[in-house]
């Protein structure tokens, strides 16, 4: 066994040691303690994937002297470095992006917390995606519902405290279904580690005892993690939330946090229900269902907006859709067209957040349209990459978001009968999308009366980085898609 | 129709057309005076909504609860009945947890063997639940001005006698059977969450009858974060060395000892006291916080 597969457990400790250490440092130091580890933590994901790619199989991983299953364990395959590498890489563009309103918007004495609860994301975010243990699974969403908490009421305007306090009502209604749902299949197997759970609930259905606990379990915990992750009915607490916080944190709240929560949710129905049993169950069709609800009202919902940042957080919503739908298309090529609409989102949303604040503050920190006219020539670099981003939702060739959108229409000719309802699902919120974006970047090139001040290059060079680099990513992942989808579909198949 | 598509186009472009205005405002709205209420039309059907909102409401809330309870039960009532020799849960895993736990963990008590040895990765995150949660309050309450609390309220308070006599005699007691606990977490019931909050109590109980001044030498934010990163950095840094011993095949240094003696059980008596810690300031934390603004 080589040295690298000790990584998983070195990031993660970092990650708390670094949280714990940053509470006592200057927001300097632990702004740059915060921005080493994340780019550690994205070096160590890095060497990770490769040695599993040259090995070709998953590792498990002890933590502790006992194997499964009486001691935790983590566990390694393709799509757990991937996905913790594609998160590390956000989150470093994301406080990297936002620096400045990061310093601008927190009074001085908080901001060093705010790395402390950056640190306790990105550590929950890599136990999320390597755990092997459910329990654990379940302790960690707590770490990361209580930190981005944090993350949003770190703004203290008024509205910040009341959206989190209905972002914290919906995520514990949301983490409390899913440990009913744990307790529930506790009591019925005994086992809490991802494979003896999946071994008994494999026996158990066999058997064809016990159907409706089994059910009321799979109910519970996939519910649970819609909920947290804002899936349709759920996600009146999105424009709130992304809308005020400070644009760093819309961007790790909306590109990070759900997505984690939806990539434990497929790791719970691969490796413990087993997708026969849950393909049984019927849930696919109840997330296919609200999925593709979630698209149109989403679309909808963001079509009626006359504020940017609200606006950017309604198509959050539709995305969240387009997500369930894919694993509601029940089978790998939707849950490949799904984990790869989790890259596209997870790439371009932060960077729509933090585009939509810079133009913003050019018009003297004015939201509505109307007040953001003319934008995009008094920040030029700001507008460039709000209009490529938005052709990237859109669905452009040569971005991310078109490889999402064909994916889904490849996986939607296996659905049979549904086919017709997914294809018009994603020409109608294509439609949709086009049309809001298009009228965002319209208004901010149209010339206005009073030219708004010129922004100068060089007060933004941190941020037009972070944003060249993710659309750097995006297109590099829009254009050379074939090495990214072979490794989802290998990824997929070692689920 | 051609032509009103067109105008609402417009309109929709240049923002006029306002579904959301409420809602889209960066402040919150102001109450207004009942008589202001009733004066505007719009703000009439609003309130009509609002009540119609609130006698819906409860029954659909009502509704929904009645069905999630009817739901739990159901599903209760088909779980294997609890303590059964023949239900699933009884398996090779509490087996081994019953069986070997004591010769392999060291830990006359069960409990702390499981959650501070076989599965201590949960615990690990489970202290830093309690830590997230501390510097969470921290951000939403911690306040630059000196004293959020009422001078006169704290005085009344520090002025009664029946208080002050009970807790000097309650206050040593508590915090000696907080530490028994603690460092008993290993041989029989008790541990560092149990301890830690005993201790936590303690020192509510002391700022309340003493105030906070006299404890201030001693705990203050300074104080407080250092203790508290001792504590999770020792955890952290020995539970990751255990980790990385136990996944690559390693002995530790610690061995499991004696069972039955104090200093037995290898790692679980000072991740005991660590945890005790933590628990202990935390709660101390979230009542400084909440009454005063600050530690």
């Amino acid at each position: 066994m080589s040295f690298c597969v000790n990584f998983p457990l070195f990031c993660v400790v970092a990650c708390l040691l670094c949280a714990v250490i940053s509470s006592v440092l200057k927001d300097k130091a632990a702004r740059l303690v915060s921005m080493g580890l994340t780019l550690a933590v994205l070096l160590c994901n890095l060497f990770l994937l490769i040695y599993i790619l040259q090995e070709g199989s998953s590792v498990t991983y002890l933590m502790g002297h006992y194997p499964h299953p009486w001691g935790n364990e983590l566990r390694i395959s393709i799509l757990e470095p991937l996905f913790c590498l594609a998160f590390s890489c956000v989150l470093l563009l994301c406080l990297l992006g936002g620096r400045k309103h990061i310093k601008d918007d927190l009074r001085e004495e908080k901001r060093n917390l705010y790395y402390v609860m950056a640190d306790l994301v990105l550590s929950s975010l890599l136990v999320l995606s390597y755990t092997n243990d459910i329990f654990t699974g379940y302790v960690f969403i707590e770490i990361c519902t209580l930190s981005s908490c944090g993350l949003l009421m770190i703004r203290q305007i008024g509205r910040t405290t009341l959206a989190s306090v209905r972002y914290m009502i919906f995520s514990l209604l949301g983490s409390g279904l899913f440990l009913l749902g744990v307790v529930v299949a506790y009591s019925l197997t005994g086992q809490l580690l991802m494979p003896s759970l999946k071994a008994s609930i494999a026996s158990i259905y066999a058997s064809g005892e016990y159907r409706t606990p089994l059910m009321a379990a799979i109910c519970l915990i996939t519910v649970g993690l819609c909920i947290k992750s804002g899936l349709f009915p759920f996600h009146f607490w999105m424009p709130d939330t992304y809308g005020c916080a400070t644009p760093a944190s819309s961007g790790i709240l909306s590109g990070l946090v759900s997505k984690g929560y939806i990539f434990f949710l497929l790791k719970i129905i691969f490796d413990v229900f087993g997708t026969e049993v849950f393909y049984a169950s019927g849930m696919q069709n109840v997330l296919y269902a609200f999925g593709a609800c979630g698209i149109v009202v989403g679309s909808v919902s963001a079509l009626r907006e006359n504020d940017i940042s609200r606006m950017i957080a309604y198509s959050s919503a539709a995305q969240i859709g387009y997500i369930y739908l894919g694993i509601g298309i029940s089978g790998n090529l939707g849950v490949i067209a799904a984990l790869y609409h989790i890259l596209t989102h997870a790439m371009t949303k932060p960077a729509l957040f933090l585009a939509a604040a810079r133009l913003s503050d050019t018009a003297g920190g004015a939201r509505r349209f109307k007040d953001l006219q003319g934008a995009g020539w008094a920040n030029r670099t700001a507008g460039a990459f709000f209009t490529f981003e938005a052709f990237s939702m859109i669905g452009l060739p040569l971005t991310m978001g078109f490889i999402s959108k064909y994916l889904f229409a490849l996986a939607a000719f296996r659905t049979g009968v549904r086919m017709i309802l997914t294809l018009v699902v994603l020409a109608v919120s294509t439609v949709l999308n086009t049309l809001y974006f298009a009228r965002t970047v319209i208004r901010l090139y149209n010339k206005q009366e009073t030219e708004l001040r010129p922004c100068p290059m060089k007060k933004q060079a941190s941020y037009a980085f972070a944003a060249l680099l993710l659309a750097g990513v995006n297109v590099g992942c829009g254009v050379f898609v074939r090495p990214l989808l072979h490794l989802l579909s290998k990824g997929v198949d070692l689920f | 129709m051609k032509h009103n598509l067109r105008r609402w186009l417009a309109q929709w472009d240049a923002g006029e057309l306002d579904f959301t205005a409420k809602t889209a405002s960066p402040e919150l709205p102001q109450p207004r005076a009942e008589t202001e209420w009733s004066k505007e039309p719009v703000r009439r059907l609003e309130r009509r909504q609002a009540a119609a909102f609130n006698r819906i409401y409860p029954v659909l809330a009502a509704i929904l609860c009645t069905v999630m309870i009817g739901f739990l039960f159901f599903t209760v009532s088909e779980l294997p009945a609890f303590g059964s020799s023949d239900s699933p849960a009884h398996n090779e895993v509490t087996k081994r947890y019953v069986e070997q736990g004591m010769a392999e963990t060291g830990a006359v008590n069960t409990v702390s063997g499981v959650i501070l040895d076989y599965r201590a990765f949960d615990t690990l995150g489970e202290s830093h639940v309690l830590f997230t949660a501390t510097t969470a309050v921290l951000i939403l309450l911690l306040t630059a001005q000196e004293e959020a609390e009422p001078k006169q309220q704290r005085e009344i308070m520090q002025r009664d006698p029946i208080l002050r006599q009970t807790a000097k005699i309650v206050v040593p007691l508590a915090m000696l059977f907080g530490i028994y606990v603690i460092f008993n977490g290993h041989l029989g019931p008790g541990g560092g969450f149990a301890g830690g909050s005993v201790i936590g109590g303690a020192l509510i109980l002391y700022v309340v009858s003493f105030g906070f001044e006299r404890l201030e030498k001693l705990l203050n934010l300074k104080t407080f974060r250092i203790i508290v990163l001792c504590a999770l950095c020792f955890y952290s840094l020995s539970k990751c060395y255990s980790f990385f011993c136990g996944a690559n095949g390693l002995e530790t240094i610690f061995s499991a000892g004696t069972p039955g003696r104090i200093f037995s059980a290898g790692l679980i008596l000072p991740l005991n006291i660590a945890v005790g810690i933590v628990v202990a300031c935390t709660m101390y934390g979230f009542y400084s916080l909440f009454r005063r603004g600050r530690i």
